[in-house]
């Protein structure tokens, strides 16, 4: 693990901790609530700040995964460090795209 | 409880196994006693290794029924199960003959971790004078009496699944040089743990400090050092090259 991935791992976990935190307490107001998915999108869509919000989430998951990702399998298999970087790049990047597709699905289209 | 202790003893390399000996039980007996009594009574071929027998030296350290400890400082009396006793070499460096481990590993690895003084001064200079209270005296005193008994190395995880990993008893050294005031070069210590293997690679197990014979807190000081280097990366001012 180099300085660069640490750091950005700590750092993606400090942004995780209150996006978590309000990410569980809107599902459970979505749910107990019982809102519908209609209702649901009339809320998110259109809205700047909830798009920014769920970009952030994904983006801090994709690198924190990411990177946690990469030192399980430095530590527990015998893959050079090459292969454990392509697997946890590919990783991010999937991660990414499945993320920010679902929030541009909820937010703007 | 009997008057004679069941003892189990590693014999032979990597490749060896246990001998049982009975070994007469005394009052105030350490493991280490037990060790000497059956290389000086039933086998002069037992290897094992001591020398102050009073917990400074560092280099009795053994695997008593299971766990990594101090055996001049051990009594018998808390660490048997019933009469039994199995003492194996230390854990995470290679054996080389029956309670005797190889402990090149830990001291390459103790002496890549660069926790050493780097001075700047001259005899001409002054005496440094550092207040015994200030902040950074203070922490290196609570991480300075190590003994390198590699109790810590050898209970530590991450060391067993990762081969280049630093270890505590090494970082928690480094550490201690990264607290002297007097210390010209900073930048070499965090360079030094700063690479694949140092102290980022710690999970804060905490099995170092859980069996530090002399109560020393390696994982605070790992903890400290991730701190320093995070600290340093991000004001630009850790040199990586």
């Amino acid at each position: 693990m180099t300085p660069l991935a640490f750091v950005l791992q700590r750092l993606s976990a400090l942004v995780m901790v209150p996006v978590v935190i309000v990410h569980l307490g809107l599902v459970i107001y979505a749910v107990r609530g019982g809102l519908s998915a209609g209702e649901i999108l009339g809320r998110t869509q259109g809205s700047v700040a909830w798009g920014l919000f769920y970009t952030l989430f994904v983006v801090s998951v994709a690198l924190h995964a990411g990177l946690g990702l990469r030192n399980i399998l430095d530590e527990w298999t015998a893959l050079n460090r090459g292969a454990t970087a392509a697997i946890a790049h590919l990783f991010v990047v999937l991660t990414l795209l499945l993320g920010l597709r679902a929030v541009f699905a909820v937010t703007v289209s | 409880m009997s008057d004679t202790l069941e003892v189990r003893i590693w014999r032979g390399g990597a490749e060896g196994g246990l001998v049982h000996y009975n070994v007469p039980r005394q009052a105030s007996q350490t493991v280490l006693d037990v060790v000497t009594w059956v290389q000086r009574n039933d086998d002069p071929s037992l290897a094992y290794r001591f020398a102050c027998r009073v917990g400074m030296c560092g280099s009795c350290a053994m695997t008593v029924n299971g766990r990594p400890r101090w055996t001049c400082r051990t009594h018998v009396d808390k660490v048997t199960d019933g009469d039994s006793l199995t003492i194996e070499p230390l854990g995470n460096v290679p054996v080389i003959k029956d309670l005797a481990a190889d402990m090149t590993p830990f001291f390459e690895k103790w002496q890549s971790a660069r926790g050493r003084f780097h001075g700047a001064a001259t005899r001409r200079d002054a005496y440094a004078r550092i207040k015994p209270d200030s902040p950074a005296r203070q922490t290196a005193n609570a991480h300075v009496e190590c003994i390198n008994c590699a109790v810590c190395y050898s209970a530590c995880d991450v060391v067993s699944w990762r081969k280049e990993y630093l270890g505590p008893a090494a970082l928690n050294r480094a550490w201690v040089a990264f607290n002297d005031e007097r210390d010209a070069h900073l930048g070499y210590v965090l360079r030094s743990v700063a690479v694949n293997g140092g102290c980022m690679s710690c999970h804060t197990h905490q099995s170092c400090t859980q069996h530090c014979p002399v109560g020393l807190d390696p994982s605070a000081a790992i903890a400290g050092l991730k701190k320093a280097l995070s600290r340093a990366y991000l004001s630009g001012r850790l040199k990586l090259s």
